[in-house]
């Protein structure tokens, strides 16, 4: 049975379809797991209960020939920033302190209605802000990975952050895939931090409807996984245009599966030389020149594009988020629900909840987003960054007419040990710097892992593509995937 | 760019969270730094730049004008800190 | 018409802009699901989404786009094809996603006018600067706990159309002609039921004063959510006095939000709000911008029904009514179709006299609206006819009048009952007449030496003895024949 968590859901499914085993018998698994792995914690609420109901529940259809596709009976982790009905959903704040929601949110239903089989709701960091997952109000979560050598060898390693928690479980064999939520780099960071797959979809593309929202014009769901393939899967099963999101993509989820050829001669590849930065780490400027000749010998065309405004992406990122996360984040007021500390008035009741119920990083931010849009100051910062995020995505538009995808980084290091830069937002706002500009252009994003730092450390690589063209970026992502051939039982091992 | 205590009080009011007094002076040097580094965005000449809201360029979806929700006063107060009679209940408010 | 003010320093004149809130008539919350309807159970009418529940999203209304639309046209706006919402950022317990979605520097309509028609029969215009469409905040009840405000979320959410005029009014009188137009126009066009005293009409006045003779504009105070005609009218003048008091007394006037006491007549500062806002406007990421074609536009166009300024210039022009007349006829829709279904096929100007001089009486003595006349249009229309066609004298129609306000019957059946018809026999009218004559020798000898006046005292006699049955006409007809022969 313990080989049952070193499936992946390609694999599973077809076990699952030949009867060797069951949906129940998995999850099963998988709970064990769970619980042999709390000093990594993955988890913020475990819900073993409805998982075997699910699991089940799965195992009637399958025994009466209605089972439903390849994610039925696939035990799942839910980040705990999608709304789960009936089961504590808190965003890794204390400020939603026993906040139970009475719906669902449609990314999770559609797992759900596609049979997937939900473990507990991952960590992350609180509200999705951070690149480490850190600031989580229910602790750190612990990377499943190890350094080998090095200064942190034998250290407690951060998982990248904002998905920690999905990233680790993944990785730790404690889920068989998560559900990621990605801003600016919070699927893809904390996926190369852990060996796994992570795709950021092109905006639009999940709901976010009932995903606590951090950064509306920038968030969307997305699948963390531990192959291509599944990633494929899993996001044909959360995509889908949703009325009840305003900003979802009237378009047919095409099955991304089947786009995924294997065949990706005469594609050609960007390489942005923007991203060729000062100080860049060698082994992670190493990593990119290989999965440049891995791509040149599957048949692409690489090609030297330009994104001239990169430099400027974070910047612009960190007005535009926080801009819009003191908006989102006003809700949270004491009064309709999660925590309320008393106070004598209205207002001494929202100074004292707000002020308790919110950590470090988040007030940072929303006091940033609320100075940014306050009178006098709007244009010199809100206005100026949305103007620079319209040259960045032009930057996009204009190297897209040349290529088809984009390769770069996912991330500028390896995995840092926990406590490691702490003391300067800044420092740690730079672990996005590859990650970001996609975001800001709304594009389609996967980091893949592509290989291992000098110290043991997983790294991965990044796939951009066009607007809603994720069946390519799956598709050199699974060439780069079988270029790289890492062995999966040594990512999903290095925890035990 | 550089914040001063009584500016970071200002906004925190604005934002209504309670920051500790011994908390301002070093916030407010978090603050300067992190806006001293988003000033190199003023290096850059946006003039005539349209200022991008959304990367979606579909036009707002509309709904038909039918009663579809609401009727859920259970699942709407379920949460509630402090809720009376279907009311949220806060500290008195005089206005 | 002019206002001005005897200040101890010179003349002054006030400044007046009105900012007025209207409720969109529409099923549905302009971002949410939830009914609209006034008066439910408290948070009944709440969707997830009104209650900013995480997570929650909002998703337009259409019907409450063309209703704003509808009435941009009906101001003779400009119609914005794109225009896009912003949130509007404070905290307030009714206000549940700590922002109010509203739209600030792209409305949906721009600038406009309408025109004032006021107590003298003149017509002024005034500026419609813009209107934006936005979210209604919930209820705060602060009087049902001793230590607790309570929370009604029914009206969360709920399409206003904010509608802002140009400071271009210089009276009270000027402002009340306005939010009267104004909810005329809304209510021709079924955008907005316009019951001030339900709140679904709302209005923000903003007050400044100046020298007369002087083109600045000098600092305003606003008060907030004045619910009638005559408060908003109370809080200007109250307010204009209260500015001058303060130049003449060599003080500034702040910008600040009042509130007005409607038992006091007065307005006050609200200490609650003296905090500077900083509402941080900005653009709305969860809704894209909202674009329509004009073709909409003009489908919404066609349906326009005929509105109160064209109808009265039909009423002076087609049916020959005084301005005034025209103008008080079609104020309110209600009494306009009224009007219309007592004139259809009849003089025009009698209808109108009788609506005005009679009806109207009996309306405010009662209290009642036009839709509740104890008379109906039709039988008010019949009546006329009685008088048209000769049944009856006009003297003897206010008569039947008040018997059809006494029993509710029909103007025939009264007359046919009270036998009220007009004696028009000539030898029945010769007899009374030769009676009269016979009776009054004094009279005659008066008439025959010159005092025409005496005739009066002759038909009077006829007109006793007939029960005023007799036609007047002939009577006066053959009295003179008689007389002078």
């Amino acid at each position: 049975m313990s080989k049952l968590n070193e499936l992946n859901i390609a694999s599973a499914r077809d076990g699952l379809a030949r009867g060797e085993f069951s949906a129940a018998e998995l999850t099963e698994v998988y709970i064990q797991a769970i619980q042999a792995g709390r000093d990594m914690n993955a988890y913020i609420t475990e819900t073993p209960d409805v998982a075997l109901e699910r699991a089940r529940e799965s195992d009637a259809r399958r025994a009466k020939g209605d089972a439903m596709g390849a994610m039925d009976g696939i035990p799942i982790a839910m980040k705990d920033l999608f709304c789960t009905e009936g089961v504590l959903t808190t965003a890794g704040s204390h400020i939603l302190d026993g906040f139970v929601p009475p719906y669902e949110s449609t990314v999770s239903a559609n797992l759900r209605s596609a049979g997937a089989v939900m473990l507990g709701k991952s960590n992350l960091d609180e509200f999705a802000m951070g690149s480490a997952n850190i600031t989580s109000y229910y602790g750190p979560v612990k990377n499943p990975w190890k350094a080998t050598s090095g200064p942190n060898q034998g250290k407690d390693l951060v998982p990248g952050g904002s998905s920690g928690g999905s990233a680790a479980a993944v990785a730790g064999g404690l889920a068989m895939a998560a559900t990621g939520t990605d801003t600016g780099g919070s699927i893809r960071q904390p996926a190369s931090f852990c060996g796994i797959v992570g795709l950021k979809p092109t905006y639009g593309r999940c709901s976010r409807w009932g995903v606590v929202a951090f950064a509306s014009s920038l968030d969307q769901a997305g699948p963390m996984t531990k192959t291509v393939q599944d990633a494929a899967i899993m996001l044909g099963a959360m995509a889908g245009h949703d009325p009840k999101d305003s900003t979802s993509a009237p378009l047919p989820v095409p099955d991304f599966e089947a786009l995924m050829t294997g065949d990706v001669k005469g594609l050609t590849i960007g390489i942005p030389k923007e991203y060729k930065m000062d100080g860049m780490d060698p082994e992670i400027q190493a990593l990119w020149d290989q999965g440049i000749a891995w791509l040149k010998d599957a048949g692409c065309i690489i090609k030297e594009v330009s994104l001239p405004h990169t430099k400027y992406a974070l910047a612009t990122y960190y007005i535009v988020a926080p801009a819009e996360a003191s908006a989102n984040l006003a809700r949270y007021d004491g009064v309709r629900y999660g925590l309320r500390v008393p106070g004598d008035s209205l207002d001494d009741m929202y100074m004292n909840t707000r002020g308790a119920g919110f950590g470090e990083e988040v007030q940072r931010r929303i006091l940033i987003g609320t100075y940014a849009l306050s009178s006098g100051y709007y244009d010199a910062y809100y206005i100026k960054a949305q103007k620079v995020r319209t040259l960045i995505s032009n930057d996009f538009k204009t190297a897209f007419e040349s290529v088809d995808a984009i390769l770069t980084p996912t991330a500028p290091s390896a995995a840092f040990a926990l406590g490691e830069k702490q003391e300067d937002p800044v420092a740690m706002y730079l672990n996005d710097v590859f990650t970001v500009p996609t975001s800001l252009a709304g594009l389609p994003g996967m980091s893949v892992p592509a290989g291992f730092s000098s110290t043991g450390l997983p790294l991965g690589l990044q796939v951009i593509g066009r607007s809603f063209d994720e069946g390519t970026v799956l598709n050199v992502g699974a060439a780069l995937e079988k270029a790289a051939g890492l062995n999966l039982k040594a990512v999903t091992g290095a925890s035990s | 760019m550089s914040l001063d205590k009584d500016t970071v009080k200002n906004i925190a009011y604005l934002a209504r969270m309670r920051v500790a007094d011994d908390k301002l002076e070093p916030l407010a040097g978090e603050l300067s730094s992190i806006l001293n580094w988003i000033e190199q965005l003023q290096e850059l000449d946006t003039d005539g730049v349209e200022p991008m809201a959304s990367v979606s360029d579909v036009v707002l979806p509309q709904r038909k004008d039918a009663v579809t929700d609401g009727n859920c006063q259970a699942a709407v107060l379920k949460n509630a800190p402090d809720s009376e009679d279907g009311f949220f209940a806060v500290p008195k408010v005089v206005e | 018409m002019s206002y001005i003010l005897k200040g101890e320093t010179g003349d002054w004149e006030v400044v007046i802009g009105l900012e007025v809130h209207c409720q969109v008539i529409s099923n549905a919350k302009l971002f949410s699901g939830a009914a609209t309807d006034f008066g439910a159970e408290p948070n009944t009418q709440v969707s997830l989404v009104d209650a900013a529940m995480p997570g929650m999203l909002p998703v337009i209304n259409e019907q409450c786009v063309r209703q704003a639309i509808k009435t941009g046209l009906g101001l003779k706006a400009k119609i914005n094809t794109k225009s896009v919402f912003a949130r509007k950022n404070y905290f307030y317990a009714d206000l549940p996603q700590g922002y109010q979605i509203s739209q600030a520097d792209q409305p949906i309509v721009g600038p406009g006018t309408i025109i004032l028609d006021l107590a003298d029969g003149t017509s002024r215009e005034v500026g419609i600067e813009r209107l934006h469409l936005e979210q209604d905040a919930g209820k705060s009840l602060h009087d049902q706990d001793p230590t607790r405000t309570f929370i009604d979320l029914n009206r969360t959410g709920v399409a206003l159309m904010e509608i802002v005029s140009d400071p271009d009014m210089r009276s009270p009188e000027e402002a009340g002609a306005y939010l009267r137009k104004l909810r005329s126009i809304v209510r021709y066009l079924e955008t907005c039921d316009g019951n001030m005293d339900q709140g679904s009409m709302r209005c923000d006045v903003n007050v400044s004063v100046r020298p007369v003779g002087s083109t600045e504009l000098r600092t305003r105070a606003e008060t907030k959510n004045v619910n009638s005609v005559r408060f908003a009218m109370q809080a200007i003048e109250y307010e204009a006095a209260r500015q001058v008091a303060i130049y003449d007394g060599g003080g500034e006037v702040v910008q600040e939000t009042r509130l007005f006491d409607s038992q006091k007549g007065v307005t006050r500062s609200m200490r609650s709000k003296e905090h500077a806002h900083d509402y941080r406007y900005f653009p709305d990421p969860d809704l894209l911008p909202l674009v329509f074609s004009d073709d909409l536009v003009a489908e919404i166009k066609a349906t326009l029904p005929e509105l109160p300024d064209e109808r009265k210039d039909r009423y002076i022009n087609v049916f020959g009514l005084s301005p005034y007349d025209a103008g008080v006829l079609v104020a309110e829709k209600d009494t306009a179709m009224y009007f219309e279904a007592v004139a259809e096929g009849r003089d025009a100007k009698m209808a109108a006299n009788w609506v005005i001089n009679n009806l109207f009486a009996v309306l405010s003595d009662r209290g009642v609206g036009i839709s509740d006349s104890p008379i109906s249009a039709v039988d008010l229309g019949k009546l006329l006819g009685l008088i048209v066609d000769e049944t009856i004298s006009t003297k003897i129609a206010k008569d039947v009048f008040e018997a059809m306000l006494e029993t509710g019957d029909s103007p025939e059946k009264i007359v046919e009952d009270k036998g009220l018809k007009q004696i028009t026999d000539t030898g029945a009218i010769e007899a009374a007449v030769d009676a009269a004559i016979a009776a009054g020798t004094a009279q005659v000898a008066q008439y025959k030496g010159g005092n025409e006046k005496i005739l009066g005292w002759f038909v009077g006699q006829v007109m006793k003895s007939t029960q005023g049955k007799a036609n007047p006409g002939q009577v006066n007809k053959l009295l003179k024949d008689k007389l002078d022969n």
